[in-house]
């Protein structure tokens, strides 16, 4: 018997909201998307958390300009630090920078042992950052958080509408709570037929920045872009 | 201390097991603590006997049981086990695969090929193996 998963379940009983941020396809932006999102609710006075589960190419620390260099303090768990005002957990903490290649069953052991030290306490807001694809990630979260309120990221461009609509396939055919398409680098018009096939809102489009690389590290930074000001109204809509 | 953690995780699952099982009193539950890991048993002891006051294992024994950790690697299929790597692994290194011990493939190489793609065979980590109920 697995004690950690009846865990995840005890370490989560007071976050009152979980938003993983998904997409099927890698490089839509879910984890700017994810990282700004927890910044304007956490600046919005919501107590948000931070987790990024993309063991392979994990950088919500990048965009927060994080070196992680002490482990996470303990007390009855692991309290995830705080950093720009958000509780922010990444298997980062852990790896001391080195890479971590790990195959299916690892990565779901991995994921399974993070979720159930983690101790969130209270929270109004636990914003996932996924990776793409319908793996080992997905599979958990749909196994072990059946509460998930899902945020699917796509762009225009029809490869990532595509393999978006197979996401949707998943999450919906298993009776999971879509909160919404968000579409990154568009006007919103592009997902907006794959929004009314599921029956599902189009959140709002966040437009393409030439300069947001350059705020990559630089919170202020990030938050007087154009695309914090559109994630400023999508937030309104969840 | 996250042993604190995993005791949490154990006693909730022993009881939902207990439940489930339409039991009155859990008598024993013996659990494995994995080599790789390195949790402290007697924190764990403590931590489940602070926390099993009114609860279905009120009056449980807990059994501990050390596992050896064993590796196999999926490359060149060595294998050993954690003292007969060639890698050091230093205090702190233990430290960060003690909470996550699938961090193990970002510090240990397979000694005989060098890769990284090594199972775990044994001895990962914490799970309950035998209940007693009644």
């Amino acid at each position: 018997m697995d004690p950690r998963v009846k865990g995840i379940e005890l370490k989560l009983r007071d976050v009152k909201r979980i938003i993983p941020v998904v997409s099927g396809k890698g490089g839509v932006g879910k984890s700017l998307i994810s990282t700004t999102m927890a910044l304007v609710l956490a600046k919005s006075g919501y107590r948000v958390g931070l987790l990024d589960l993309d063991f392979y190419g994990a950088s919500d620390h990048v965009i927060l300009g994080l070196t992680p260099e002490a482990l996470p303090e303990e007390e009855k768990g692991v309290l995830p630090p705080e950093v720009h005002g958000l509780r922010f957990m990444s298997i980062v903490y852990y790896t001391q920078n080195r890479p971590l290649p790990m195959r299916g069953s690892e990565v779901s052991n991995a994921l399974v042992e993070l979720m159930a030290i983690t101790r969130w306490d209270s929270l109004d807001y636990l914003i996932i950052d996924m990776p793409p694809g319908l793996g080992e990630q997905l599979l958990d979260l749909l196994r072990y958080i059946p509460r998930g309120e899902f945020l699917v990221v796509s762009t225009p461009s029809p490869l990532s509408v595509h393999v978006a609509d197979s996401l949707l396939a998943v999450l919906t055919e298993g009776k999971h709570r879509v909160l919404g398409l968000v579409e990154n680098m568009g006007d919103g018009t592009a997902t907006a037929k794959l929004a009314e096939k599921y029956g599902i809102r189009v959140l709002g489009s966040l437009p393409y920045e030439q300069e947001l690389d350059a705020c990559i590290g630089n919170v202020d930074a990030l938050l007087a872009t154009k695309f914090a000001e559109a994630m400023k109204k999508i937030v309104k809509t969840i | 201390m996250h042993e604190w953690a995993l005791a949490e995780g154990i006693l909730a699952s022993a009881i939902e097991y207990a439940e489930k099982n339409d039991a009155n009193e859990i008598l024993e539950v013996k659990i494995v603590l994995g080599e790789l890991q390195d949790v402290e048993q007697e924190i764990v002891e403590f931590a489940l006997e602070q926390m099993k006051k009114d609860t279905l294992a009120e009056s449980a024994k807990f059994v501990f049981e050390e596992e050896p950790a064993r590796f196999k690697c999926r490359n060149c299929g060595a294998e050993w086990g954690l003292q007969e790597s060639k890698n050091e692994l230093s205090s702190e290194i233990r430290e960060d695969i003690h909470f996550v011990p699938e961090v193990v493939h970002s510090f240990m190489t397979c000694p005989a090929c060098g890769s990284r793609d090594f199972e775990v065979v044994s001895g990962r980590g914490v799970y309950i193996k035998e209940m007693k109920v009644r």
